[in-house]
């Protein structure tokens, strides 16, 4: 099972460093995430839900501990070496979607692939693919103000998908939408996990929400106080 | 990968059109100021260069001295003391090449209904030669003709013009104080000379000539000056003292007698002008280099401005892959397309305004290829200087801190 997991974390230690000492906001985080699996991860504000996500997505480095992502131990990495593993394992979903304002709908959806070294043609035929996956082909050579949050939050999830990566880290990918769309995003995300191919790892504070996954975790205070099954009393057992 | 880069650093600027126009005319100032310096300058320099060249090299000019009368001194060249024996003689020295002795004046010269006052001046044939001055129609006079003082003139370029228009003064006779002339030749133009006199402007007739029959003077054989070339310019040392020796014995000079005449190097004076004007287009230049860098200093301003204005969408862009490599390339894209467009326009604003300073206040320019590809390269690397920083700024951002950035 170890060698299989898509993610591994053992003993994770994060501090940030104030003017008032060093606040530990991670405590010997362990957790294994396994390929094809649909984490979501809850826990009220300053549990250190947000700050795991960023070590996920090899935004933020832990103070100590080992974080093995797809194989490899991410503090030996180099800068470079992170960012493709940002551009070809890795997509994000953000709750503030995080498109480009001023670049079409095609060209934020393209941008990883400009980053992979994707050739031009190529580029604009598989984000323009992504784009009719998410249903909004049509739109493509709109801008993202001119569209919906919840238009917006499927494109960015084209983006996320467009390098086909092994790895969606999705963090609070609902706060913005209303409850409708929400669950629209979640089935979306849902028929992506049910291919197989692609791991899910969601935080949300929405009880709603975190049953579409399949395991939970709960942050509470930098330490994980359930990982387990979703269920109702394992979501009610503390609300964020 | 380059392509969609420039795309993108095209549209940042298109999304702050005056911003981006703003720091470009800072650019634009810079270069065109150099441009123009530069033109002005090298233009002043050629000017220069070309009247020293119609000068002739290695120059002497051979004045007769002053003369005390009565207690009362008298400017250089009031007595009559030099004559062409003393240019005959000076001709004899082995330091100098070639030698002619002058004997000019003021005089009104006809052709028909047409009348021109001009400088006349009595000469030999040496002259042409000192001058390095080409014959346009005719041919000069000859040794002969100052031997026996016959009246044949050789006309300045604007001389010919003002008396003849366009047919062909060669052969005519027109008259000086009165004596009938040949025309036998018209010299070659040569322009302006260095304080500015137009040296077409002229007519030279032999030596003899003027002195027996157009400009009696009482003193037989004397001229006004002598122009003398020495044989090099290493020579030109030798070629002074031994002439000073020369005339110092001729004019029966005692000892601690001042010299009764001067000898002027118009070399050295040439060569001084030359060195003046090519300070000053080093120093125009430096003036407007000046301005390129305050330029540079703003398009540095405004990356920085715009790194800190765009660092979430860098913080974006690092989340979904770009490495550090990409970020920088994309900021200095902007910087050098803001320098280079600026640039372009400051090349065409500088040189439109060096050939307007040309059109209307006939200031002398030289626009030369090299100093385009100059100001060029040279706004191509304050662009990548002053961007780099801002660049670097940018791609060294901690992904997580761009991207919480509000």
């Amino acid at each position: 099972m170890a060698a299989e997991a898509l993610i591994r974390t053992e003993h994770l230690f994060k501090q940030y460093e104030t003017a008032a000492g060093p606040v530990p906001v991670l405590k010997d985080v362990n957790l294994t995430i396994a390929r094809g699996e649909f984490v979501a991860i809850m826990g009220p504000s300053g549990s250190g839900k947000s700050t795991f996500m960023n070590i996920l997505g090899c935004l933020d480095l832990p103070t100590s501990g080992r974080y093995v992502l797809d194989g490899r131990d991410v503090r030996a990495l180099e800068a470079n070496e992170l960012a493709a593993l940002r551009n070809r394992v890795i997509g994000f979903v953000f709750q503030g979607y995080n498109l480009l304002p001023r670049a079409t709908l095609l060209d934020n959806v393209a941008l990883p692939l400009l980053y992979a070294g994707v050739a031009k043609d190529e580029r604009s035929r598989r984000a323009l693919e992504l784009l009719a996956q998410v249903e909004l082909a049509g739109l493509a050579h709109y801008v993202p103000n001119q569209i919906s949050g919840g238009q917006q939050q499927r494109v960015a999830i084209a983006r996320a998908l467009v390098n086909q990566p092994q790895l969606i880290l999705a963090d609070e990918p609902t706060g913005n939408l209303d409850t409708k769309t929400s669950h629209d995003i979640m089935e979306q995300l849902v028929r992506l996990n049910a291919s197989g191919r692609i791991t899910i790892v969601l935080v949300t504070h929405e009880p709603d929400i975190a049953k579409y996954a399949k395991r939970l975790v709960r942050f509470v205070d930098g330490r994980i106080t359930h990982d387990g099954g979703v269920s109702v009393e394992a979501i009610e057992e503390a609300p964020a | 990968m380059m392509a969609p880069m420039l795309a993108e650093a095209w549209h940042a600027m298109g999304a702050n059109r005056l911003r981006s126009f703003l720091t470009m005319l800072g650019m634009m100032i810079g270069v065109a100021a150099v441009i123009m310096m530069l033109a002005v300058g090298q233009g002043a320099q050629f000017a220069v260069d070309q009247s020293i060249a119609s000068m002739g090299s290695n120059l002497f000019i051979v004045l007769s001295g002053s003369a005390t009368s009565g207690g009362i001194r008298m400017g250089m060249g009031a007595t009559p003391t030099l004559t062409t024996g003393d240019a005959e003689a000076i001709g004899e020295l082995p330091s100098v090449a070639a030698v002619a002795p002058i004997m000019p004046g003021t005089a009104q010269v006809i052709y028909g209904s047409s009348n021109w006052s001009t400088m006349v001046a009595g000469t030999t044939p040496g002259y042409l030669e000192l001058r390095d001055w080409a014959l346009e129609s005719g041919y000069a006079f000859t040794d002969s003709d100052v031997r026996s003082a016959t009246r044949v003139v050789l006309l300045g370029k604007t001389v010919a013009q003002n008396l003849f228009g366009d047919t062909d003064p060669v052969g005519k006779t027109i008259r000086i104080k009165q004596s009938p002339f040949l025309v036998i030749g018209v010299l070659a133009a040569k322009g302006q000379s260095l304080d500015g006199r137009d040296q077409d402007d002229t007519a030279f007739i032999p030596v003899t000539t003027a002195q027996r029959r157009v400009f009696g003077t009482q003193f037989p054989g004397s001229v006004r000056f002598i122009a003398v070339q020495a044989v090099s310019s290493d020579a030109m040392s030798a070629a002074e003292r031994d002439m000073t020796q020369l005339l110092r014995q001729r004019h029966h000079l005692p000892d601690r007698t001042d010299n009764d005449f001067d000898i002027r190097n118009l070399t050295a004076l040439a060569n001084a002008a030359a060195q003046t004007t090519r300070v000053m287009s080093i120093m125009l230049g430096a003036i407007a280099s000046i301005s390129l860098l305050v330029g540079g200093i703003g398009i540095m301003n405004i990356m920085l401005v715009s790194v800190t204005e765009r660092t979430r969408e860098i913080g974006i862009r690092v989340a979904i892959g770009a490495r550090q490599r990409d970020v920088r390339t994309q900021f200095l894209l902007e910087a050098i397309i803001i320098s280079l467009f600026g640039c372009v326009v400051g090349v065409l604003l500088g040189v439109g305004a060096a050939v307007a300073a040309n059109l209307i206040g006939s200031v002398p320019v030289v626009i030369t290829g090299s100093a385009m590809l100059l100001a060029f390269l040279v706004a191509t690397s304050v662009g990548v200087f002053f961007g780099f920083y801002p660049a670097n700024k940018a791609a060294r951002l901690k992904p997580i801190d761009a991207l919480r950035y509000q």
